[in-house]
């Protein structure tokens, strides 16, 4: 089963599913539950996923496994993105460097 | 030693060490090839993704009449991506890119195109500020390793003006096709608008399957076709980076090889200078000899 979120939001992908394209969300965590095995988890900015012929394709512009995630610049990324919205809320660069951060933390499994 | 000994040698010596640079040059190239090949090889599956879901789009909505496909009536400019590379010692690899860029702007102001281009490489770019051609837009730099960041810079500014209503109405793009390690093809793609095909369905496999969109088939493809650019933009940069590593190491091939055949016909005419000398010189002596002989015979 793969979950991922979409603008219009959260979608789960069983077998068989028909096709779809949907559009992900900026900073959006996608989850692929496997059996026996742990699930696969990556943070996932912007993209599409598109579902045809019982396969699933995730295309994004960028993404990371969580696995792959470094935490501690994730949290420092995190920290200046706050600090630079508190300093101008109209920072949209930093609102996407937030989001992304968090995402790339939930994908590491913490707690943000 | 003789003046014209003493010439061949340094002459010798001189093309020797040339040959040697190109001899790392070659090797230098050749490793880049295979490295230039993988981001290449990296870059395919997401291409092919893509360019199935925008023919999936297209192909299942009734009406296609996004900005970005639909062709304008009566096209006044277009816009020309030239990818060439930043720096030289690759044969023919400009020049062929630019003579093919040359002929299309031909093609495009017979019908009546004011033909604007962008330029990617220093070479590509020199060219054009030497024949003092306006440009809409120069990108250096990364010729031997684009990123994608590259590619979507290129992407923006190309779709701002595309979808600008006094900018350009087309854009093709020209750059050099890896083909092989031999053989590496200038293409003049048009990547905008989208060339829409009516086929009828034929192959089974082929056929895009009907799509439901989140949230809705335009609001996809607004997001997709920027992207679809960008993969198009990208692929074209990486597959020239590959073929400029390729031209550059033949063209290094055949210096090396020039190279060593002219050391070995300097080499074979000192070899028969220094003969020539030492024979002069011998008849010289025998000469004085025999003289010295005569005048001593004459005495007597």
């Amino acid at each position: 089963m793969v979950i991922a979120k979409t603008v219009e939001g959260e979608i789960g992908i069983l077998p068989r599913h028909a096709p779809v394209l949907g559009v992900l969300v900026e900073g959006g965590v996608l989850r692929v539950k496997r059996e026996g095995e742990d699930d696969l988890v990556a943070a996932v900015h912007g993209g599409f996923i598109s579902v045809a012929d019982n396969e699933v394709s995730v295309l994004a512009e960028v993404a990371e496994l969580g696995s792959e995630v470094d935490v501690a610049a994730a949290r420092d990324a995190l920290a200046r993105a706050q600090a630079s919205i508190e300093a101008n809320q109209e920072d949209a660069d930093a609102a996407i460097q937030a989001k992304r951060a968090r995402a790339r933390l939930r994908a590491a499994g913490e707690e943000v | 030693m003789g003046a014209q000994l003493r010439l061949l040698r340094r002459r010798i010596n001189s093309v020797k060490s040339t040959a040697k640079i190109t001899r790392a040059q070659e090797l230098i190239a050749s490793s880049r090839i295979v490295r230039a090949q993988q981001r290449m090889q990296a870059a395919l599956p997401y291409e092919r993704e893509i360019t199935r879901a925008v023919t999936g789009v297209v192909s299942n909505t009734v009406s296609v009449d996004h900005p970005l496909t639909v062709a304008k009536e009566n096209p006044a400019r277009a816009g020309v991506l030239i990818v060439t590379s930043d720096s030289g010692f690759c044969g023919g690899f400009n020049a062929n890119v630019l003579r093919e860029a040359e002929a299309l702007r031909g093609l495009l102001e017979g019908r009546g195109l004011d033909v604007t281009p962008f330029v990617t490489g220093r070479k590509g770019v020199t060219w054009h500020t030497f024949r003092g051609r306006d440009m809409g837009g120069q990108w250096t730099g990364f010729s031997r390793k684009p990123a994608y960041a590259d590619a979507k810079e290129i992407a923006d500014t190309l779709i701002g003006s595309f979808k600008d209503e006094n900018g350009i109405d087309e854009i093709h793009i020209v750059s050099t096709e890896f083909v092989s390690m031999l053989t590496q093809n200038v293409v003049v793609k048009r990547i905008l608008p989208l060339e829409i095909e009516e086929t009828e369905a034929t192959d089974t496999s082929t056929i895009p399957p009907y799509f439901e969109f989140e949230p809705n088939a335009d609001e996809v493809l607004e997001s997709l076709l920027p992207r679809y650019v960008e993969s198009r933009i990208f692929t074209a940069l990486l597959q020239s980076a590959a073929s400029e590593e390729a031209a550059r190491r033949r063209a290094m091939k055949s210096a090396t090889d020039n190279a060593n055949e002219l050391i070995r016909v300097l080499t074979q005419d000192m070899n028969q200078a220094r003969q020539a000398e030492i024979t002069q010189e011998i008849s010289e002596i025998v000469g004085g000899a025999n003289a010295l002989a005569d005048a001593a015979a004459g005495k007597e």
